[in-house]
């Protein structure tokens, strides 16, 4: 039992990812998502050049209440994709690997994405 | 320690896969990119109206058409190399891994394609 006298973890089933590694992985599945959620961006387009109604079609998609979640967590992935990338190109060239940097800038990543996920909805709301 | 490895090759610096570092500085590359991209198009989705007058007019500006075409190519060119490297992961049977690498390098271009074809489509208003 834990009675703070020795440690208690790694072990391989109570082990907690530490941020850095959650977020990692979460790159590589909101990157899978992203791939799979630009068939959208492309069906936009599509419909656009298509047709007034073609492009109403998917309009009513994304304006159900099933249409916004998808939107939300698609919007979501891209930026937490996007602030991680940006993390990940520091590194590429050798900056942020001191490890309270590299706790810091995982918890900015997600800060980041959730401001900028909120900023785009605001903008959308108010353009 | 011994190394194998001759001059030359040391030279060419391209490694076992004969790819050097292609695959990884493509994919900064296109990252590097996509950042400025993204937040335009994230943006700029965002405070457009929603009709398809308004979407088709801001389409057909030169510099929107010529953006959106760099967006899409971008954009599939990175996830291409993303999933494939996802796909190199997580996929060990040989016979199954080539499918599954020819499935999504095809999908990304015809994705690409289509995106690129419809952007030209409403740029020229054909």
């Amino acid at each position: 039992m834990a009675n703070g006298k020795y440690p208690t973890s790694p072990h391989l089933q109570i082990y907690r990812l530490p941020l850095t590694a959650l977020l990692s992985i979460t790159h590589r599945i909101t990157g899978v998502i992203l791939a799979f959620g630009c068939v959208l961006l492309v069906w936009l387009l599509a419909a656009a050049a298509d047709s007034a109604a073609s492009y109403r079609v998917l309009f009513t998609h994304l304006d159900s209440w099933y249409g916004q979640i998808f939107l939300l967590g698609f919007v979501f992935s891209l930026y937490l994709h996007f602030c991680n990338g940006v993390r990940h190109l520091f590194w590429d060239v050798g900056y942020g690997f001191e490890l309270e940097t590299v706790d810091l800038t995982a918890k900015l990543t997600i800060a980041g994405a959730v401001i900028l996920t909120i900023a785009t909805w605001v903008v959308a709301g108010t353009g | 320690m011994t190394d194998f490895r001759t001059p030359l090759a040391k030279v060419k610096g391209l490694g076992s896969a004969k790819e050097g570092t292609t695959h990884f500085w493509r994919q900064r590359l296109t990252a590097l990119l996509l950042i400025p991209l993204v937040l335009w198009i994230g943006f700029s989705l965002a405070a457009l109206p929603v009709d398809h007058a308004t979407l088709v007019g801001w389409v057909q500006q030169p510099w929107v058409s010529v953006a959106l075409v760099l967006l899409v190519m971008v954009t599939f060119y990175h996830a291409q190399l993303g999933l494939q490297v996802v796909i190199e992961d997580y996929v060990s049977a040989h016979a199954r891994r080539t499918v599954i690498l020819l499935l999504s390098n095809l999908s990304c271009l015809l994705l690409g394609t289509i995106g690129v074809i419809s952007v030209l489509k409403i740029s020229i208003g054909a």
